[in-house]
């Protein structure tokens, strides 16, 4: 298991490779090297998608192309767009990238040939943390086979060519030849239950809890919001459950048998039950302290819990919302402490 | 002096008004028993009202009157007059049916906040400033107080006055000493009040302010946490318990504990210990050294005659003793271990201060907790000299008057005593003055023994009445910190309060979140003191006011559940000490809950499920 230009492993890359290995697959490596549990992968380094790219150029140009569009002008950009896309999906991959993909596929996979991997896309811009542009990068769950990896790396190479994608650059005059996508490849956790945590209050900006929101299998349910999650609440430092609000969890994404996933009626029985344990409650807190404290900073964290209990990460990213709001403190120190006191018996609050 | 009501612009809807209040029928004059001051008239309907179940949980009886009286008296001159709070003057008590209500005087014209705040602040500030040698001197001022009353004579009227007297030339008979001791007495007890709140608001203020800034800081904290950084580890209040842990091991070291059988009465404990010979009377030895003082600690919050200390009557004590014991052998710690508690505590207070934001926030936060830690020993320490000591010498001293008057026929009973107020109970001592003054049998024979039946009876009938938790409009807002801190009450707990009739088949009753954890098991409801001996291990509690002195219980039970407290309620306190899971303020648990039902207790979430 050896990182290239190509290729790099979780294990050996970090944020600061951002620029190679985009947000997600820098997030990855960094709570890799934390030694926060996250489902092995690596990722395909943004090297790989310039040599693809080049190759494809000295056929036919594609970023002057780009380039030479009107943002207003739909009809042509849906038109290129088509073309773009259909030239990268399937155009074969140099020999060298080719090979050393397998190659890194055959390690991931072990003996497990078949073992379901999750392609997802890992932009490199700063811009990428905009929900408004990371919604338009493709995932891939539950692919099977060095084929499908194959396959679908190009699927996320080619969704920067998708209408959204040129239409959001033209408008922002951004240049094509910054434009590059790493791709990770990550064994898939076949979650028992799954979502996400936050390690501030979205409701209140309260750093002193965690919210956690979770429903039965894969967590692509709860991000999507195609579930209502159950909700609950847990004290960082106490370990006290204040909030524990169950849901009717009606679907569950599960893995279809020929890849892919499927979205499936969750039985009666499970429907109004707690998707969480409190000791997983718990465990989960302890995670989500750890990587918080790694960063320093507060943080929004998708997870699973496969069948077997285990804990694992899927991503990690800095939280914004309260984050950026500028925040006058509390209180400020008195010269004499006990002005403090003024505020309970000085008058109305 | 310019003040509205709590209520001023309160809307029309809401509680029952004090005039629709009806007096049961057949109660009429006991209900008149009460003095003038404390009975609703019309223009009460125009306040807000609520029941204090917390301290006066059940039916009061004429005489034990005179412990809210004394109280607010006392409460609302620390205040009003001394102390000058800016936005709050005392509390108003009115009695129907034997059921407390109060209502809060708070300030609400600008002008006036201002005045009084220049004053507050060259008051309290000197209090908060001076407070450990204030505090010291507080502590030197109680004792004195209990010395004075445990050296009051027994009152007795000897057929003839001692010769000794005569040869002294004392020229003044019994019969004035006992009129002396009596008003002594009353002096005595009015004056402990007023000790008792010298302090008290001040310290839950310095408390209510870090309260405050934690609520706003992390406004999802639970109160029970910010309760857990404040609270002190050696507080007087958890002696008594200390002392049973003690005398538990005591007990195995001298071999003896076999002695301590579940079910055998203290009597018979105790005779069998003399039987044993030395071992059994060095534990009864050590017994002693606990009991003075710290058994002088009764089994209520000090406000009914019949909340016995554990000194006057041993059984809480001794019921406890077993389990303690058995735990002692299965090898666990029975010392409290202060030194990890306070370990706990700071780590919990640095760990919330690593999360605040700014170097400005932490400072502040610095500068509240220290306040805070410096004022709170008196808000912990205070009940067992005024509440518990105090009171168990007060209400004796009343038991000896009381015998005193069975001597001389006036009824039958020493407890008879206080179905008299204390203003008939000087009346009828002055009636038995006259009486052996002059030879003739004391007129009182003739009045009591029927008015202090018919008294009785009131108050059993009274205790068949529930009755409403609240009286009068409801107040927009309340921000009175004392009834917000001391009682639990807020605005969406009256929205509680007035919903709770109209959702009857509801199996959910909510209160404070007290103490985390969650428990199921079978409601023991316990309505008064006397059936705590009710309790099995494994029970979980419900009752209408938790109580510390219960302290002895909370090994036994598997959870606690109140009508009334705060998060700062000692029952909180000691559940969170005991680890228990436990829901308090929830208005209606006693009424709701049956005895023997099975429930299930969410400490963290403040909600109690009825399972059946």
């Amino acid at each position: 298991m050896h990182s290239s230009e190509i290729i790099g492993w979780f294990a050996d890359i970090c944020l600061v490779d951002r620029p190679t290995v985009g947000g997600k697959g820098g997030s990855l490596g960094e709570l890799t090297r934390a030694s926060i549990p996250v489902p092995p992968g690596f990722v395909v380094r943004t090297a790989a998608f310039e040599r693809f790219l080049s190759a494809l150029e000295k056929e036919e140009p594609i970023r002057p192309k780009v380039e030479a569009l009107d943002a207003n002008e739909l009809e042509e950009i849906t038109t290129l767009s088509e073309h773009l896309r259909t030239r990268l999906e399937n155009a074969p991959l140099p020999d060298e990238v080719k090979s050393e993909l397998v190659a890194a596929h055959m390690e991931l996979c072990g003996a497990d040939l078949n073992g379901p991997l999750a392609v997802r896309s890992s932009a490199t811009t700063e811009d990428a943390e905009d929900a408004s542009f990371a919604g338009l990068q493709d995932t891939y769950l539950w692919t099977m086979g060095a084929e499908a990896t194959l396959k679908y790396v190009r699927s996320c190479w080619a969704s920067l060519y998708s209408v959204p994608s040129i239409a959001y650059r033209r408008k922002h005059g951004l240049p094509e030849s910054g434009v590059a996508m790493a791709v990770v490849i990550q064994r898939m956790v076949n979650a028992r239950t799954a979502g996400v945590m936050f390690t501030r209050s979205p409701l209140t900006g309260d750093r002193s809890v965690i919210t956690i929101e979770g429903a039965w299998g894969l967590g692509s349910a709860v991000v999507s919001g195609e579930v209502t999650p159950d909700r609950f609440v847990i004290g960082k430092i106490t370990g006290e459950i204040s909030v524990r609000e169950i849901s009717d969890k009606h679907i569950q994404h599960l893995p279809a048998s020929g890849g892919g996933v499927i979205d499936v009626e969750t039985p009666e029985h499970a429907r109004r039950v707690p998707c969480l344990s409190d000791g997983e409650i718990a465990a989960l807190k302890d995670i989500a302290r750890r990587v918080e404290r790694h960063y320093g900073r507060p943080q929004d964290i998708e997870w699973a819990i496969d069948h077997s209990g285990e804990i694992l990460l899927l991503q990690s990213r800095p939280e914004t919302v309260w984050s950026s709001k500028e925040r006058a403190p509390v209180a400020r120190p008195t010269e004499d402490p006990l002005q403090h006191v003024m505020k309970i018996f000085g008058g109305r609050r | 002096m310019k003040t509205t009501n709590m209520n001023a612009t309160a809307k029309r809807t809401g509680f029952p008004l004090p005039s629709s209040l009806k007096v049961v029928a057949g109660t009429e004059r006991a209900q008149a028993a009460y003095p003038y001051y404390m009975q609703f008239a019309k223009d009460d309907d125009e306040r807000f009202w609520f029941y204090n179940s917390m301290h006066f949980p059940e039916p009061m009886c004429v005489f034990d009157m005179i412990t809210a009286e004394a109280a607010y008296c006392a409460l609302g001159s620390a205040n009003t007059r001394i102390h000058c709070l800016p936005t709050t003057l005392g509390i108003d008590c009115r009695i129907i049916n034997g059921r407390v209500y109060i209502g809060g005087n708070a300030v609400t014209d600008p002008a006036e906040i201002e005045r009084r705040t220049k004053e507050f602040q060259r008051r309290a500030f000197y209090y908060y400033a001076n407070w450990e040698r204030l505090f010291a001197q507080w502590k030197n001022k109680m004792m004195a107080l209990i010395r004075d009353a445990q050296a009051l004579p027994k009152p007795e009227l000897p057929e003839f006055e001692p010769l000794e007297h005569v040869h002294a030339g004392r020229g003044v008979a019994s019969n004035h000493y006992i009129l002396e001791t009596y008003q002594k007495t009353l002096e005595g007890y009015f004056r402990m009040w007023q000790h008792h709140f010298e302090f008290l608001l001040l310290g839950y203020g310095a408390y209510l302010t870090f309260f405050d800034f934690c609520k706003k800081a992390f406004p999802e904290i639970s109160d029970q946490t910010v309760a857990r950084m404040v609270a002190g580890i050696e507080a007087e209040i958890f002696r008594p318990d200390d002392e049973l842990r003690r005398l538990a091991k005591c007990a195995i070291e001298l071999g003896v504990d076999s002695q301590f059988r579940e079910g055998a009465s203290p009597d018979e404990i105790i005779k069998s210990l003399e039987q044993l010979g030395k071992p059994g009377l060095a534990w009864l030895k050590e017994l002693a050294v606990s009991r003075d003082p710290w058994f002088n600690i009764n089994v209520g919050d000090g406000f009914y005659h019949y909340h016995r200390s554990w000194n006057d009557d041993l059984s809480m004590p001794f019921a406890a003793l077993p389990g303690y014991i058995a735990n002692a052998k299965k090898g666990e710690r029975l010392e409290r271990q202060t030194d990890r508690l306070m370990a706990e505590r700071k780590q919990l207070i640095a760990d919330y201060r690593e999360l605040l934001e700014t170097d400005e926030d932490r400072a502040a936060y610095d500068q509240m907790i220290t306040l805070a830690h410096r004022v709170f020993p008196y808000v912990e320490g205070h009940k067992f000299y005024c509440e518990h000591w105090y009171t168990n010498l007060f209400f004796n001293k009343i038991r000896e008057f009381g015998a005193l008057l069975v001597e001389h026929g006036l009824f039958s009973d020493p407890e008879d005593v206080f179905q008299l107020s204390h203003y008939e109970l000087e009346a009828a001592i002055v009636d038995v003055m006259t009486s052996w003054s002059n030879g003739s049998p004391p007129r009182g024979i003739s009045r009591w023994p029927a008015i202090v039946r018919e008294r009785k009876a009131a108050i059993a009938e009274w205790a068949k009445h529930e009755t409403a938790p609240a009286l009068g409009p409801v107040p927009d807002i309340i921000d009175d910190p004392a009834i917000v801190m001391l009682w639990g009450i807020t605005r969406e707990n009256l929205d509680t309060w007035l919903t709770a009739g109209e959702q009857p088949h509801s199996n959910e009753i909510k209160g404070f979140a007290a103490s985390n954890g969650v428990v199921e098991g079978i409601a023991r409801v316990v309505k008064s003191a006397g059936e705590i001996s009710r309790l099995r291990k494994g029970d979980i509690l419900v009752c209408q006011v938790t109580n510390p002195t219960w302290a002895p219980v909370f090994q036994k039970i598997a959870a606690a559940v109140s009508d009334i407290g705060g998060s700062m309620s000692h029952a909180a306190i000691v559940a969170r000490e005991y680890g228990l899971p436990a829901v308090v303020g929830t208005g209606t648990a006693t009424q709701k809950i049956k005895d023997g039902q099975r429930i299930r207790v969410d400490g963290g979430r403040g909600v109690v499920t009825l399972l059946e």
